[in-house]
């Protein structure tokens, strides 16, 4: 308050901008503009699934304005969920999802560790090659996997192929990797001052991870959370080869296996399905974000 | 509370060897702290009698025992770091108690040690903040709580004051010297700078490339340094070593500085450097406080000598004068009245009293 008494006390000084806040200020305006560009760009398909979904299919067909709903209905909805198939992909996807991101934590974690401070030898080689691995695309390793379990499964007699669990095994492939790769990352930029004050504490390898590195690099720990549940929550070609039956499949491969007939595609439904399907991403995303973002190192050393 | 030798430690990195070989003999109580240039050696020997480094040769002994094959966490020694290694997510009170948590202390004890330790380095009130909400000296205190709740036999200080502004730095000085005289914990420090180690050591250990170069106490550092590079490491300024030789003239030895100056040693210098071979390369080392204005009343051994300043930089208390001597740059400290301007003619006082002669390419000091 009295600082605004005293600016209209004072003589109206004309604020002069130096030639950096001009440059500052046409840089906002740039970042503004391609903001909203990229914020159009992707918010249109979701909107354009949103409006799909609330048609019934014959306004679908109806070639009217695409962008506008006339009859809004809930009939979409009512109808998946109601849907013992449609619960029963969410159900597959969740429980899947929920198990690979907690067998890729329980890998990737001390791997991580292991790959960031345990010196040993060829640790660093190792480290790269986790990553390397990560960068083989899965529509070439899908074959190889394929052939892999069907041996397993041919030895064993335990039924892998065409069970919802194949998928257990299968997309810890992809998330081990890079998620061990982010979690080096965040280890790494932990100071090293801050285990040896640990060990010199008296705390043991596996104390200073659970009590000082996990706390720590918890943000990256989120991270890597969201990912292998976003990678896995989404992966299509790995479930449409490793299962078929349809009590078996997972939610982004029931939706196109159950809703497209031979050339008949339900778009209402198939909208429905998919906008259903990216809640759960989405929910998480808007619960971890300020973890996400938050700096847990702040204070631990000079700084 | 014990005692930690070092016998012949030597560690090698590769092909490098950045501990040479250092013996050294701590005793019970003692203050002591290794000080030298980077890479000199002195945080690696602190790391080894912490056992974050193995040791390439040599023994450890903290209280008697050999420590080289013993793990950190039961050498019973407590490190505080230069940027403190606070853990971040923890409050002032659980960081300096996660030693005795991990050793299963009772919650009573506990929390005695943790006040204890508050209040002796005056931190009570911080004690539910965590380090990201406290200054640079109060982390740096916790650091310190962080050691003394654990009671430990040794204290290792890494160059813990070299992140405070240097005001900070005397104070915090002062309050470990206070510490230390009060839990008398036998302790090591670590640092770089010659002022913290005068101020601070019962003895302190130089160290230069990987060698000690001498241990004594401050006082004997300063007044009697063994090598060149004591006597320029210790001191600031630091010591003149200006080039010179001696002379015998009509029985009595002198020293040579310039074509122009040359003085008759004292008695008692004389009769200590009679017995140089006259062909050596000598530097004679003077500190600048050992030169001075001219006054009426110079006692014996202290020689005057006419020369032309080059820069004057006046502190407050002296004025310190530059100038050159056959193009070897002498530093001194003069009175602040005396007159000193840059570029001016001035009347200088040398005390031969306190000099010393060094052999140039040995850098012994003789």
């Amino acid at each position: 308050m009295s600082t605004m008494a005293i600016d209209k006390a004072g003589p109206r000084r004309k604020v002069k901008y130096g030639s950096m806040s001009r440059d500052r200020a046409w840089a906002l305006r740039w970042s503004y503009f391609f903001l909203v560009l990229f914020a159009i760009f992707f918010l249109t398909p979701p909107l354009y699934m949103v409006i799909t979904s609330l048609k019934s299919s014959a306004e679908i067909s109806a070639a009217t304005n695409p962008w506008w709903v006339f009859h809004p209905t809930l009939a979409n909805y009512v109808e998946l969920l109601t849907s013992n198939q449609f619960l029963r992909f969410f159900w597959n996807s969740t429980i899947v999802s929920l198990v690979v991101v907690i067998v890729t934590m329980l890998i990737s974690i001390p791997a991580a560790f292991a790959l960031a401070r345990m010196k040993f030898w060829g640790s660093t080689t190792l480290a790269t090659g986790v990553f390397l691995t990560y960068l083989v695309p899965d529509s070439l390793l899908f074959i190889p996997l394929f052939k892999m379990l069907a041996l397993v499964q041919d030895l064993t007699g335990i039924t892998l192929l065409n069970r919802w669990y194949v998928l257990l095994f299968v997309y810890p492939t992809l998330t081990v990797p890079f998620c061990t790769w982010i979690m080096i990352g965040y280890f790494a930029s932990i100071p090293k001052e801050l285990d040896e004050a640990a060990i010199i504490d008296g705390a043991s390898w596996l104390q200073t991870l659970t009590r000082i590195f996990i706390p720590v690099a918890l943000p990256g720990l989120i991270a890597a959370t969201i990912f292998a549940f976003t990678v896995s929550w989404a992966q299509f070609l790995y479930p449409l080869v490793f299962t078929t039956s349809i009590d078996q499949l997972v939610l982004p491969v029931g939706i196109t296996t159950t809703l497209i007939k031979g050339d008949v595609f339900n778009w209402g439904q198939i909208m429905t399905g998919a906008l259903l399907g990216a809640a759960p991403p989405l929910i998480i995303y808007a619960f971890l974000m300020d973890y996400y973002i938050a700096g847990l190192t702040a204070g631990a050393t000079k700084g | 509370m014990a005692d930690v030798s070092l016998r012949k430690v030597i560690k090698r990195y590769d092909d490098v060897e950045a501990v040479r070989g250092i013996d050294l003999d701590i005793s019970d109580h003692e203050f002591i702290v290794l000080v030298g240039p980077s890479g000199c050696g002195k945080s690696t020997t602190l790391r080894m009698i912490a056992g974050l480094e193995d040791i390439t040769d040599g023994d450890i002994m903290i209280g008697g025992d050999v420590v080289n094959d013993v793990p950190p966490k039961d050498r019973d020694i407590a490190m505080v770091f230069q940027n403190y290694a606070l853990y971040p997510h923890m409050t002032v009170a659980e960081n300096m108690s996660f030693g005795l948590r991990l050793k299963h202390y009772p919650k009573a004890e506990i929390k005695a040690r943790v006040t204890e330790a508050a209040r002796l380095l005056d931190i009570t009130d911080l004690i539910d903040r965590k380090p990201k909400q406290l200054s640079g000296g109060q982390r740096q205190r916790v650091a310190m709580g962080r050691a003394i709740v654990r009671n430990p036999k040794v204290f290792l200080f890494d160059e813990p004051l070299s992140n405070l502004d240097a005001k900070l730095r005397v104070q915090m000085r002062i309050e470990i010297k206070k510490v230390h005289q009060k839990v008398r914990t036998t302790t090591v420090y670590v640092t770089h700078d010659q002022v913290e180690a005068m101020t601070l050591a019962d003895r302190v250990v130089v160290m230069n490339k990987g060698r000690i170069e001498q241990i004594g106490t401050p006082n004997e550092l300063y007044h009697k340094p063994a090598t060149r590079f004591v006597a320029g490491f210790i001191g600031s300024p630091a010591m003149n070593f200006i080039p010179c030789r001696l002379e015998d003239v009509g029985g009595a030895l002198q020293i040579r500085l310039t074509d122009r100056i040359a003085f008759a040693l004292p008695p008692a210098r004389a009769t200590r450097y009679n017995a140089l071979p006259r062909t050596d390369k000598l530097l004679l080392g003077l500190r600048p406080e050992h030169l001075t204005e001219s006054h009426a009343h110079l006692g014996p051994g202290v020689e005057t000598f006419d020369t032309v300043l080059d820069v004057t930089e006046p502190m407050g208390m002296e004025t310190l004068v530059y100038f050159g001597l056959d193009g070897t740059p002498v530093c001194g400290r003069v009175d602040p009245n005396a007159g000193a301007k840059d570029g001016a003619p001035m009347r200088l006082a040398m005390d031969l009293n306190n000099m010393h002669l060094l052999n140039e390419d040995t850098g012994v000091v003789l």
